[in-house]
Protein backbone atom coordinates (compact mmCIF):
# COMPACT_ATOMS: atom_id res chain seq x y z
CA UNK A 1 0.00 0.00 0.00
CA UNK A 2 2.64 2.51 1.14
CA UNK A 3 4.76 1.43 -1.76
CA UNK A 4 2.08 2.28 -4.31
CA UNK A 5 1.46 5.69 -2.69
CA UNK A 6 5.14 6.50 -3.02
CA UNK A 7 5.14 5.30 -6.62
CA UNK A 8 2.09 7.41 -7.32
CA UNK A 9 3.62 10.56 -5.84
CA UNK A 10 6.77 9.93 -7.87
CA UNK A 11 4.64 9.62 -10.98
CA UNK A 12 2.94 12.92 -10.13
CA UNK A 13 6.30 14.61 -9.63
CA UNK A 14 7.52 13.26 -12.95
CA UNK A 15 4.43 14.60 -14.64
CA UNK A 16 4.86 17.98 -12.92
CA UNK A 17 8.47 18.07 -14.10
CA UNK A 18 7.43 17.41 -17.67
CA UNK A 19 4.78 20.12 -17.58
CA UNK A 20 7.16 22.54 -15.89
CA UNK A 21 9.81 22.08 -18.59
CA UNK A 22 7.24 22.58 -21.33
CA UNK A 23 6.28 25.88 -19.73
CA UNK A 24 9.92 26.81 -19.20
CA UNK A 25 11.01 25.83 -22.69
CA UNK A 26 10.50 29.14 -24.55
CA UNK A 27 12.20 31.24 -21.85
CA UNK A 28 15.01 28.72 -21.39
CA UNK A 29 15.64 28.40 -25.11
CA UNK A 30 16.07 32.15 -25.65
CA UNK A 31 18.05 32.49 -22.41
CA UNK A 32 20.41 29.63 -23.32
CA UNK A 33 20.89 30.85 -26.86
CA UNK A 34 21.23 34.61 -26.33
CA UNK A 35 22.64 34.91 -22.81
CA UNK A 36 24.48 31.73 -21.79
CA UNK A 37 25.97 30.92 -25.20
CA UNK A 38 27.51 34.39 -25.73
CA UNK A 39 28.84 34.33 -22.16
CA UNK A 40 30.64 31.05 -22.84
CA UNK A 41 31.78 32.25 -26.27
CA UNK A 42 33.21 35.44 -24.76
CA UNK A 43 35.05 33.52 -22.10
CA UNK A 44 36.58 31.08 -24.60
CA UNK A 45 37.50 33.83 -27.07
CA UNK A 46 39.33 35.76 -24.36
CA UNK A 47 42.07 33.08 -24.51
CA UNK A 48 42.59 33.56 -28.25
CA UNK A 49 43.94 36.35 -30.43
CA UNK A 50 40.69 36.37 -32.41
CA UNK A 51 40.64 39.18 -34.98
CA UNK A 52 39.23 39.75 -38.46
CA UNK A 53 41.78 37.41 -40.07
CA UNK A 54 41.42 34.42 -37.78
CA UNK A 55 41.94 33.09 -34.32
CA UNK A 56 44.65 31.23 -32.43
CA UNK A 57 44.86 30.02 -28.85
CA UNK A 58 47.19 32.29 -26.86
CA UNK A 59 46.52 31.24 -23.26
CA UNK A 60 46.66 34.07 -20.75
CA UNK A 61 48.48 36.47 -23.10
CA UNK A 62 45.53 38.85 -23.38
CA UNK A 63 45.21 39.08 -19.62
CA UNK A 64 48.93 39.72 -19.17
CA UNK A 65 48.85 42.35 -21.90
CA UNK A 66 45.88 44.09 -20.24
CA UNK A 67 47.78 44.90 -17.09
CA UNK A 68 50.64 46.40 -19.10
CA UNK A 69 48.38 48.45 -21.33
CA UNK A 70 48.30 52.13 -20.23
CA UNK A 71 44.97 52.67 -22.05
CA UNK A 72 43.39 49.83 -20.10
CA UNK A 73 44.85 50.96 -16.79
CA UNK A 74 43.64 54.50 -17.34
CA UNK A 75 40.18 53.24 -18.35
CA UNK A 76 40.06 50.97 -15.31
CA UNK A 77 40.94 53.90 -13.05
CA UNK A 78 38.29 56.09 -14.71
CA UNK A 79 35.71 53.34 -14.23
CA UNK A 80 36.57 53.03 -10.54
CA UNK A 81 36.50 56.81 -10.17
CA UNK A 82 33.04 56.97 -11.76
CA UNK A 83 31.75 54.19 -9.48
CA UNK A 84 33.26 55.80 -6.37
CA UNK A 85 31.64 59.18 -7.09
CA UNK A 86 28.35 58.08 -8.66
CA UNK A 87 27.26 55.38 -6.20
CA UNK A 88 27.36 57.45 -2.98
CA UNK A 89 25.99 60.53 -4.76
CA UNK A 90 23.08 58.67 -6.34
CA UNK A 91 22.23 56.76 -3.15
CA UNK A 92 22.37 59.78 -0.85
CA UNK A 93 20.55 62.10 -3.20
CA UNK A 94 17.75 59.65 -3.99
CA UNK A 95 17.31 58.96 -0.27
CA UNK A 96 17.02 62.68 0.42
CA UNK A 97 14.49 63.24 -2.38
CA UNK A 98 12.46 60.21 -1.26
CA UNK A 99 12.30 61.24 2.39
CA UNK A 100 11.18 64.69 1.26
CA UNK A 101 8.44 63.49 -1.10
CA UNK A 102 7.06 60.23 0.31
CA UNK A 103 4.70 61.91 2.78
CA UNK A 104 3.42 64.44 0.29
CA UNK A 105 0.05 64.27 -1.42
CA UNK A 106 -0.07 61.32 -3.86
CA UNK A 107 -0.31 63.57 -6.92
CA UNK A 108 2.63 65.74 -5.89
CA UNK A 109 4.65 62.65 -5.04
CA UNK A 110 4.02 61.02 -8.37
CA UNK A 111 4.81 64.32 -10.14
CA UNK A 112 8.28 64.47 -8.56
CA UNK A 113 8.86 60.76 -9.12
CA UNK A 114 8.06 61.23 -12.82
CA UNK A 115 10.28 64.28 -13.18
CA UNK A 116 13.31 62.50 -11.73
CA UNK A 117 12.57 59.47 -13.89
CA UNK A 118 12.27 61.55 -17.06
CA UNK A 119 15.96 61.41 -18.11
CA UNK A 120 15.90 57.59 -17.88
CA UNK A 121 12.84 57.32 -20.10
CA UNK A 122 14.05 59.93 -22.57
CA UNK A 123 16.91 57.59 -23.40
CA UNK A 124 20.63 58.15 -23.30
CA UNK A 125 20.92 59.32 -26.91
CA UNK A 126 18.39 62.15 -26.73
CA UNK A 127 19.71 63.17 -23.32
CA UNK A 128 23.32 63.20 -24.47
CA UNK A 129 22.77 65.17 -27.68
CA UNK A 130 21.13 68.02 -25.80
CA UNK A 131 23.79 68.03 -23.05
CA UNK A 132 26.49 67.99 -25.70
CA UNK A 133 24.96 71.11 -27.17
CA UNK A 134 24.75 72.78 -23.75
CA UNK A 135 28.41 71.93 -23.09
CA UNK A 136 29.58 73.23 -26.49
CA UNK A 137 32.36 75.80 -26.27
CA UNK A 138 30.93 78.27 -28.79
CA UNK A 139 27.19 77.65 -28.96
CA UNK A 140 26.58 76.07 -25.58
CA UNK A 141 24.33 77.38 -22.88
CA UNK A 142 26.79 77.00 -20.02
CA UNK A 143 29.54 79.12 -21.52
CA UNK A 144 27.06 81.72 -22.70
CA UNK A 145 25.37 82.07 -19.32
CA UNK A 146 28.72 81.84 -17.52
CA UNK A 147 30.40 84.58 -19.51
CA UNK A 148 27.39 86.91 -19.63
CA UNK A 149 27.02 86.64 -15.84
CA UNK A 150 30.73 87.26 -15.42
CA UNK A 151 31.37 83.85 -13.80
CA UNK A 152 33.70 82.78 -16.61
CA UNK A 153 36.28 84.97 -18.20
CA UNK A 154 36.01 83.12 -21.48
CA UNK A 155 34.32 79.97 -22.70
CA UNK A 156 35.62 76.63 -21.39
CA UNK A 157 36.06 73.59 -23.61
CA UNK A 158 34.12 71.44 -21.14
CA UNK A 159 34.38 68.18 -23.08
CA UNK A 160 37.86 68.71 -24.49
CA UNK A 161 39.53 69.34 -21.17
CA UNK A 162 40.75 66.28 -19.25
CA UNK A 163 39.67 67.60 -15.83
CA UNK A 164 36.19 68.84 -16.74
CA UNK A 165 35.21 66.13 -19.23
CA UNK A 166 34.86 63.36 -16.66
CA UNK A 167 32.68 65.59 -14.47
CA UNK A 168 30.42 66.33 -17.44
CA UNK A 169 29.95 62.58 -17.82
CA UNK A 170 29.32 62.19 -14.10
CA UNK A 171 26.61 64.87 -14.15
CA UNK A 172 24.74 63.19 -16.99
CA UNK A 173 25.22 59.76 -15.44
CA UNK A 174 23.81 61.15 -12.20
CA UNK A 175 20.68 62.59 -13.81
CA UNK A 176 20.02 59.33 -15.65
CA UNK A 177 20.63 57.14 -12.58
CA UNK A 178 18.48 58.50 -9.77
CA UNK A 179 15.04 57.70 -11.19
CA UNK A 180 14.92 54.05 -10.22
CA UNK A 181 16.39 54.49 -6.70
CA UNK A 182 13.78 57.14 -5.93
CA UNK A 183 10.93 54.84 -6.97
CA UNK A 184 12.40 52.08 -4.79
CA UNK A 185 13.01 54.30 -1.76
CA UNK A 186 9.55 55.88 -1.90
CA UNK A 187 8.01 52.39 -1.92
CA UNK A 188 10.28 51.18 0.90
CA UNK A 189 9.58 54.22 3.09
CA UNK A 190 5.86 53.68 2.57
CA UNK A 191 6.26 50.12 3.87
CA UNK A 192 7.99 51.04 7.12
CA UNK A 193 5.95 49.73 10.07
CA UNK A 194 3.90 52.76 11.14
CA UNK A 195 3.20 51.41 14.64
CA UNK A 196 6.92 51.51 15.41
CA UNK A 197 7.19 55.07 14.17
CA UNK A 198 4.15 56.14 16.19
CA UNK A 199 5.40 54.40 19.31
CA UNK A 200 8.70 56.22 18.99
CA UNK A 201 6.92 59.54 18.61
CA UNK A 202 4.79 58.91 21.67
CA UNK A 203 8.02 58.31 23.54
CA UNK A 204 9.17 61.74 22.40
CA UNK A 205 11.68 60.76 19.71
CA UNK A 206 12.72 63.56 17.37
CA UNK A 207 12.31 63.27 13.60
CA UNK A 208 16.02 62.77 13.38
CA UNK A 209 15.93 59.87 15.85
CA UNK A 210 12.92 58.13 14.25
CA UNK A 211 14.67 58.31 10.91
CA UNK A 212 18.03 56.87 11.92
CA UNK A 213 16.79 54.41 14.56
CA UNK A 214 13.66 53.04 12.87
CA UNK A 215 13.30 53.93 9.21
CA UNK A 216 16.96 53.66 8.16
CA UNK A 217 17.36 50.08 9.48
CA UNK A 218 14.09 48.95 7.93
CA UNK A 219 14.95 50.32 4.48
CA UNK A 220 18.44 48.78 4.64
CA UNK A 221 17.68 45.95 2.14
CA UNK A 222 16.46 48.57 -0.35
CA UNK A 223 19.58 50.65 0.19
CA UNK A 224 21.78 47.65 -0.52
CA UNK A 225 19.78 46.75 -3.61
CA UNK A 226 20.16 50.34 -4.85
CA UNK A 227 23.90 50.27 -4.16
CA UNK A 228 24.21 47.04 -6.15
CA UNK A 229 22.24 48.17 -9.20
CA UNK A 230 23.88 51.60 -9.26
CA UNK A 231 27.31 50.00 -9.03
CA UNK A 232 26.57 47.56 -11.85
CA UNK A 233 25.22 50.40 -14.02
CA UNK A 234 28.14 52.72 -13.27
CA UNK A 235 30.66 49.96 -14.00
CA UNK A 236 29.00 49.54 -17.39
CA UNK A 237 28.94 53.27 -18.19
CA UNK A 238 29.36 53.31 -21.95
CA UNK A 239 26.63 54.97 -24.06
CA UNK A 240 27.22 58.39 -22.50
CA UNK A 241 30.93 58.21 -23.23
CA UNK A 242 30.61 56.86 -26.74
CA UNK A 243 28.19 59.67 -27.61
CA UNK A 244 29.73 62.51 -25.64
CA UNK A 245 33.53 62.27 -25.76
CA UNK A 246 34.47 58.98 -27.47
CA UNK A 247 36.72 58.42 -24.48
CA UNK A 248 38.71 61.58 -25.12
CA UNK A 249 40.64 63.68 -24.58
CA UNK A 250 43.42 61.11 -24.78
CA UNK A 251 41.47 58.35 -22.95
CA UNK A 252 40.79 60.59 -19.96
CA UNK A 253 37.08 59.69 -20.06
CA UNK A 254 37.46 56.16 -21.39
CA UNK A 255 35.98 53.39 -19.23
CA UNK A 256 36.64 49.65 -19.46
CA UNK A 257 33.32 49.19 -21.25
CA UNK A 258 34.14 51.96 -23.72
CA UNK A 259 37.64 50.63 -24.37
CA UNK A 260 36.12 47.17 -24.88
CA UNK A 261 33.80 48.60 -27.53
CA UNK A 262 36.61 50.50 -29.22
CA UNK A 263 38.96 47.50 -29.19
CA UNK A 264 36.33 45.17 -30.62
CA UNK A 265 34.50 47.38 -33.09
CA UNK A 266 37.15 49.89 -34.17
CA UNK A 267 40.35 47.85 -34.14
CA UNK A 268 38.69 44.39 -34.34
CA UNK A 269 40.80 42.71 -31.64
CA UNK A 270 37.97 40.50 -30.41
CA UNK A 271 40.07 38.25 -28.19
CA UNK A 272 41.70 41.14 -26.40
CA UNK A 273 38.34 42.92 -25.96
CA UNK A 274 36.73 39.75 -24.61
CA UNK A 275 39.47 39.52 -22.00
CA UNK A 276 38.43 43.02 -20.82
CA UNK A 277 34.86 41.79 -20.72
CA UNK A 278 35.80 38.82 -18.56
CA UNK A 279 37.70 41.04 -16.12
CA UNK A 280 34.81 43.50 -15.96
CA UNK A 281 32.29 40.69 -15.43
CA UNK A 282 34.44 39.15 -12.69
CA UNK A 283 34.79 42.44 -10.84
CA UNK A 284 31.06 43.14 -11.07
CA UNK A 285 30.13 39.58 -10.10
CA UNK A 286 32.48 39.73 -7.13
CA UNK A 287 30.99 43.01 -6.05
CA UNK A 288 27.38 41.78 -6.48
CA UNK A 289 28.15 38.61 -4.52
CA UNK A 290 29.67 40.67 -1.75
CA UNK A 291 26.63 42.93 -1.63
CA UNK A 292 24.21 40.00 -1.61
CA UNK A 293 26.15 38.48 1.24
CA UNK A 294 26.05 41.70 3.24
CA UNK A 295 22.37 42.02 2.39
CA UNK A 296 21.56 38.50 3.61
CA UNK A 297 23.53 39.14 6.79
CA UNK A 298 21.64 42.40 7.29
CA UNK A 299 18.18 40.92 6.95
CA UNK A 300 18.65 37.82 9.11
CA UNK A 301 19.83 39.90 12.05
CA UNK B 1 3.96 60.67 11.52
CA UNK B 2 3.12 64.30 12.16
CA UNK B 3 4.27 66.50 9.34
CA UNK B 4 5.05 69.97 10.37
CA UNK B 5 4.31 71.69 7.10
CA UNK B 6 5.38 75.06 8.45
CA UNK B 7 8.80 73.96 9.67
CA UNK B 8 11.67 75.81 7.99
CA UNK B 9 13.34 72.52 7.05
CA UNK B 10 10.25 71.40 5.17
CA UNK B 11 10.03 74.72 3.33
CA UNK B 12 13.69 74.54 2.31
CA UNK B 13 13.13 71.00 1.03
CA UNK B 14 10.14 72.04 -1.04
CA UNK B 15 11.98 74.98 -2.60
CA UNK B 16 15.02 72.80 -3.37
CA UNK B 17 12.83 70.10 -4.87
CA UNK B 18 11.10 72.58 -7.16
CA UNK B 19 14.44 73.99 -8.34
CA UNK B 20 15.75 70.48 -8.97
CA UNK B 21 12.58 69.48 -10.80
CA UNK B 22 13.04 72.44 -13.13
CA UNK B 23 16.69 71.51 -13.72
CA UNK B 24 15.72 67.90 -14.49
CA UNK B 25 13.05 68.95 -16.96
CA UNK B 26 15.25 71.54 -18.62
CA UNK B 27 17.11 69.26 -21.09
CA UNK B 28 13.78 68.02 -22.43
CA UNK B 29 12.54 71.61 -22.67
CA UNK B 30 15.72 72.56 -24.52
CA UNK B 31 15.25 69.66 -26.97
CA UNK B 32 11.67 70.60 -27.78
CA UNK B 33 12.21 74.36 -28.04
CA UNK B 34 15.49 73.81 -29.89
CA UNK B 35 13.70 71.73 -32.48
CA UNK B 36 11.41 74.62 -33.44
CA UNK B 37 14.01 77.40 -33.33
CA UNK B 38 15.47 79.24 -36.30
CA UNK B 39 19.20 78.89 -36.83
CA UNK B 40 19.74 82.50 -35.70
CA UNK B 41 18.15 81.69 -32.33
CA UNK B 42 20.21 78.56 -31.89
CA UNK B 43 23.71 79.82 -32.53
CA UNK B 44 24.49 81.99 -29.55
CA UNK B 45 26.68 85.00 -30.11
CA UNK B 46 28.72 86.59 -27.35
CA UNK B 47 26.98 89.58 -25.84
CA UNK B 48 23.59 88.60 -27.21
CA UNK B 49 20.79 87.47 -24.97
CA UNK B 50 19.85 83.79 -25.02
CA UNK B 51 16.57 82.92 -26.68
CA UNK B 52 15.04 80.96 -23.81
CA UNK B 53 11.85 80.79 -25.79
CA UNK B 54 11.75 80.47 -29.62
CA UNK B 55 10.97 83.90 -31.10
CA UNK B 56 8.82 82.33 -33.79
CA UNK B 57 8.21 78.59 -33.99
CA UNK B 58 9.48 77.14 -37.24
CA UNK B 59 9.04 73.74 -38.82
CA UNK B 60 12.21 74.10 -40.90
CA UNK B 61 14.19 71.59 -38.79
CA UNK B 62 11.51 68.95 -39.10
CA UNK B 63 11.22 69.56 -42.83
CA UNK B 64 14.94 69.01 -43.19
CA UNK B 65 14.71 65.84 -41.09
CA UNK B 66 11.89 64.41 -43.19
CA UNK B 67 13.68 65.29 -46.42
CA UNK B 68 16.21 62.54 -45.73
CA UNK B 69 14.60 59.53 -47.34
CA UNK B 70 15.17 55.79 -47.45
CA UNK B 71 13.77 53.01 -49.58
CA UNK B 72 11.59 50.49 -47.82
CA UNK B 73 11.13 47.07 -49.38
CA UNK B 74 7.81 45.68 -48.28
CA UNK B 75 5.98 42.68 -49.73
CA UNK B 76 8.03 42.78 -52.90
CA UNK B 77 7.36 46.42 -53.69
CA UNK B 78 9.62 49.26 -52.65
CA UNK B 79 8.76 52.83 -51.84
CA UNK B 80 10.47 55.95 -50.52
CA UNK B 81 9.71 57.41 -47.15
CA UNK B 82 11.42 59.74 -44.66
CA UNK B 83 14.26 57.94 -42.86
CA UNK B 84 13.06 59.25 -39.49
CA UNK B 85 9.67 57.57 -39.94
CA UNK B 86 11.36 54.26 -40.81
CA UNK B 87 13.58 54.60 -37.73
CA UNK B 88 10.53 55.21 -35.55
CA UNK B 89 8.82 52.20 -37.10
CA UNK B 90 11.92 50.07 -36.42
CA UNK B 91 12.02 51.18 -32.79
CA UNK B 92 8.32 50.44 -32.36
CA UNK B 93 8.68 47.03 -34.04
CA UNK B 94 11.63 46.04 -31.83
CA UNK B 95 9.96 47.25 -28.64
CA UNK B 96 6.58 45.67 -29.36
CA UNK B 97 8.06 42.30 -30.36
CA UNK B 98 10.42 42.25 -27.38
CA UNK B 99 7.49 43.15 -25.13
CA UNK B 100 5.12 40.46 -26.47
CA UNK B 101 7.72 37.68 -26.46
CA UNK B 102 9.01 38.60 -23.01
CA UNK B 103 5.52 38.64 -21.54
CA UNK B 104 4.68 35.19 -22.93
CA UNK B 105 7.97 33.46 -22.09
CA UNK B 106 8.43 35.12 -18.69
CA UNK B 107 4.91 34.57 -17.39
CA UNK B 108 4.98 30.87 -18.35
CA UNK B 109 8.41 30.39 -16.77
CA UNK B 110 7.75 32.57 -13.73
CA UNK B 111 4.54 30.69 -12.94
CA UNK B 112 6.12 27.22 -12.89
CA UNK B 113 9.15 28.47 -10.96
CA UNK B 114 6.85 29.86 -8.29
CA UNK B 115 4.15 27.19 -8.16
CA UNK B 116 5.49 23.83 -9.35
CA UNK B 117 7.84 21.36 -7.79
CA UNK B 118 10.07 19.71 -10.32
CA UNK B 119 13.52 18.21 -10.76
CA UNK B 120 16.21 20.80 -11.50
CA UNK B 121 14.17 23.79 -10.33
CA UNK B 122 16.86 25.11 -8.00
CA UNK B 123 19.56 24.86 -10.67
CA UNK B 124 17.49 26.65 -13.30
CA UNK B 125 16.41 29.41 -10.98
CA UNK B 126 20.00 29.77 -9.76
CA UNK B 127 21.20 30.16 -13.35
CA UNK B 128 18.65 32.91 -13.99
CA UNK B 129 19.65 34.79 -10.84
CA UNK B 130 23.40 34.48 -11.52
CA UNK B 131 23.01 35.73 -15.08
CA UNK B 132 21.11 38.73 -13.77
CA UNK B 133 23.97 39.76 -11.51
CA UNK B 134 26.35 39.83 -14.47
CA UNK B 135 26.72 42.89 -16.66
CA UNK B 136 24.77 42.43 -19.87
CA UNK B 137 27.01 44.64 -21.96
CA UNK B 138 30.05 42.36 -21.74
CA UNK B 139 28.33 39.86 -24.03
CA UNK B 140 27.99 42.40 -26.85
CA UNK B 141 30.94 41.09 -28.90
CA UNK B 142 29.99 37.40 -28.82
CA UNK B 143 26.39 38.41 -29.52
CA UNK B 144 27.49 40.03 -32.78
CA UNK B 145 29.32 36.84 -33.81
CA UNK B 146 26.32 34.78 -32.78
CA UNK B 147 23.91 36.96 -34.77
CA UNK B 148 26.12 36.53 -37.85
CA UNK B 149 26.16 32.74 -37.40
CA UNK B 150 22.38 32.64 -37.07
CA UNK B 151 21.92 34.85 -40.13
CA UNK B 152 20.43 37.69 -38.07
CA UNK B 153 22.93 40.39 -39.11
CA UNK B 154 21.29 43.79 -39.64
CA UNK B 155 17.98 42.31 -38.54
CA UNK B 156 15.68 43.64 -35.83
CA UNK B 157 15.62 40.15 -34.32
CA UNK B 158 19.30 40.42 -33.39
CA UNK B 159 18.22 43.12 -30.93
CA UNK B 160 14.91 41.56 -29.91
CA UNK B 161 16.13 38.11 -28.81
CA UNK B 162 18.86 39.25 -26.39
CA UNK B 163 16.31 41.56 -24.72
CA UNK B 164 13.80 38.68 -24.44
CA UNK B 165 16.47 36.33 -23.10
CA UNK B 166 17.42 38.63 -20.24
CA UNK B 167 16.10 36.88 -17.10
CA UNK B 168 14.71 39.93 -15.29
CA UNK B 169 11.23 39.20 -16.66
CA UNK B 170 11.25 35.61 -15.42
CA UNK B 171 12.33 36.87 -12.04
CA UNK B 172 9.62 39.54 -11.92
CA UNK B 173 6.87 37.13 -12.97
CA UNK B 174 8.00 34.61 -10.37
CA UNK B 175 7.52 37.31 -7.72
CA UNK B 176 4.00 38.03 -8.97
CA UNK B 177 3.12 34.34 -9.29
CA UNK B 178 3.97 33.72 -5.64
CA UNK B 179 0.72 35.52 -4.80
CA UNK B 180 -1.46 32.93 -6.60
CA UNK B 181 -3.35 30.93 -3.95
CA UNK B 182 -2.39 27.24 -4.32
CA UNK B 183 -5.97 26.28 -3.38
CA UNK B 184 -7.24 27.95 -6.57
CA UNK B 185 -4.84 25.89 -8.68
CA UNK B 186 -5.96 22.70 -6.92
CA UNK B 187 -9.63 23.59 -7.40
CA UNK B 188 -9.00 24.02 -11.12
CA UNK B 189 -7.28 20.63 -11.25
CA UNK B 190 -10.13 18.92 -9.41
CA UNK B 191 -12.54 20.50 -11.90
CA UNK B 192 -10.54 18.70 -14.57
CA UNK B 193 -8.89 21.73 -16.16
CA UNK B 194 -5.70 20.96 -18.12
CA UNK B 195 -2.42 22.72 -17.42
CA UNK B 196 -2.74 25.27 -20.22
CA UNK B 197 -6.36 25.95 -19.35
CA UNK B 198 -5.46 26.48 -15.69
CA UNK B 199 -2.71 28.86 -16.76
CA UNK B 200 -4.97 30.86 -19.04
CA UNK B 201 -8.14 30.95 -16.88
CA UNK B 202 -6.71 31.02 -13.35
CA UNK B 203 -3.11 32.20 -13.41
CA UNK B 204 -3.19 34.92 -16.08
CA UNK B 205 -6.08 36.92 -14.53
CA UNK B 206 -4.23 36.98 -11.19
CA UNK B 207 -0.83 38.01 -12.55
CA UNK B 208 -2.28 40.52 -15.02
CA UNK B 209 -0.91 43.57 -13.14
CA UNK B 210 2.50 41.87 -13.23
CA UNK B 211 2.25 41.29 -16.96
CA UNK B 212 1.29 44.95 -17.38
CA UNK B 213 4.33 46.04 -15.39
CA UNK B 214 6.64 43.75 -17.34
CA UNK B 215 5.17 44.85 -20.67
CA UNK B 216 5.79 48.54 -20.11
CA UNK B 217 9.17 47.89 -18.51
CA UNK B 218 10.37 45.78 -21.45
CA UNK B 219 8.97 48.22 -24.01
CA UNK B 220 10.92 51.15 -22.58
CA UNK B 221 14.08 49.08 -22.04
CA UNK B 222 14.06 47.74 -25.59
CA UNK B 223 13.44 51.24 -26.96
CA UNK B 224 16.44 52.59 -25.05
CA UNK B 225 18.77 49.58 -25.49
CA UNK B 226 21.25 51.72 -27.39
CA UNK B 227 24.53 49.75 -26.98
CA UNK B 228 22.99 46.58 -28.42
CA UNK B 229 21.42 48.47 -31.31
CA UNK B 230 24.72 50.22 -31.95
CA UNK B 231 26.69 47.02 -32.49
CA UNK B 232 23.95 45.15 -34.37
CA UNK B 233 22.32 47.61 -36.77
CA UNK B 234 24.32 49.72 -39.22
CA UNK B 235 22.35 50.15 -42.45
CA UNK B 236 20.31 53.36 -42.64
CA UNK B 237 17.04 51.54 -43.25
CA UNK B 238 17.35 49.17 -40.28
CA UNK B 239 18.43 51.81 -37.73
CA UNK B 240 16.31 52.64 -34.72
CA UNK B 241 15.41 56.20 -33.83
CA UNK B 242 18.14 56.26 -31.16
CA UNK B 243 20.76 55.23 -33.72
CA UNK B 244 19.30 57.71 -36.17
CA UNK B 245 19.75 60.61 -33.74
CA UNK B 246 23.27 59.46 -32.86
CA UNK B 247 24.05 59.36 -36.59
CA UNK B 248 22.68 62.87 -37.10
CA UNK B 249 24.94 64.11 -34.35
CA UNK B 250 27.98 62.36 -35.80
CA UNK B 251 27.36 63.68 -39.33
CA UNK B 252 26.05 67.20 -38.74
CA UNK B 253 27.35 68.01 -35.30
CA UNK B 254 26.54 71.73 -35.41
CA UNK B 255 23.09 71.64 -36.96
CA UNK B 256 21.52 71.64 -33.52
CA UNK B 257 18.02 72.40 -34.78
CA UNK B 258 18.01 69.26 -36.91
CA UNK B 259 19.53 67.10 -34.14
CA UNK B 260 16.96 68.39 -31.62
CA UNK B 261 14.15 67.65 -34.08
CA UNK B 262 15.39 64.06 -34.22
CA UNK B 263 15.79 63.90 -30.44
CA UNK B 264 12.25 65.24 -29.93
CA UNK B 265 10.88 62.68 -32.36
CA UNK B 266 12.63 59.91 -30.46
CA UNK B 267 11.90 61.12 -26.94
CA UNK B 268 8.28 62.25 -27.09
CA UNK B 269 6.63 58.90 -28.04
CA UNK B 270 8.43 56.99 -25.29
CA UNK B 271 7.67 59.69 -22.71
CA UNK B 272 3.98 59.55 -23.62
CA UNK B 273 4.02 55.74 -23.26
CA UNK B 274 5.70 56.12 -19.88
CA UNK B 275 3.27 58.75 -18.60
CA UNK B 276 0.23 56.73 -19.67
CA UNK B 277 1.42 53.49 -18.06
CA UNK B 278 3.57 54.88 -15.25
CA UNK B 279 1.50 53.24 -12.51
CA UNK B 280 2.36 49.77 -13.85
CA UNK B 281 5.92 50.81 -14.44
CA UNK B 282 6.50 51.88 -10.85
CA UNK B 283 5.00 48.59 -9.69
CA UNK B 284 7.38 46.63 -11.91
CA UNK B 285 10.45 48.36 -10.53
CA UNK B 286 9.43 47.82 -6.91
CA UNK B 287 8.33 44.20 -7.35
CA UNK B 288 11.57 43.31 -9.10
CA UNK B 289 13.52 44.56 -6.10
CA UNK B 290 11.92 42.79 -3.15
CA UNK B 291 13.90 39.80 -1.99
CA UNK B 292 17.14 39.98 -3.95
Amino acid sequence: MAHSVAAKSRAIRRRETMVAYLFLLPALAVFACFVITPMVMGFVTSFTNSHLGGSEFVGFDNYIRLFQDPKFLRSAWNTIFIVLIAVPAVTAFSLWVSTAIYRMHATVRSFFRCVFYLPVVTGSVAVVVVWKWMFNTYNGLFNHVGTSMGLLEKGIDWLGNSTTAIWCILIILFTTSIGQPIVLYVAALGNVDQSLVEAAEVDGATNHQTFWKIKWPSIMPTTLYIVVITTINSFQCFALIQLLTSGGPNYHTSTVMYLLYETAFKTYQYGYADAMGVILALVIALFSALQFKVMKGGTTE
Amino acid sequence: MKINKKSPYFMVCVVLLIVLAILFMFPLYWIITGSVKEKSDILLKAGEAIQWWPRAATSVNYEKLFNMQVTWELFGSSFRLPAAIKWLYNSVFISVMAMLLTCVTASLAGYVLAKKNFYGKAIIFGLFVCAMALPKQVILIPLVTLAKTLGLSESAWSVIFPVVGWPFGVFLMKQFSETIPTSLLEAARIDGAGELRTFWDVVVPIIKPGIGALAIFTFINAWNEYPLQLVMLHKTEVKTIALGIAGLQAEMSTDYGLIMAGAALGAIPIIVVFLVFQKYFTQGITMGAVKG
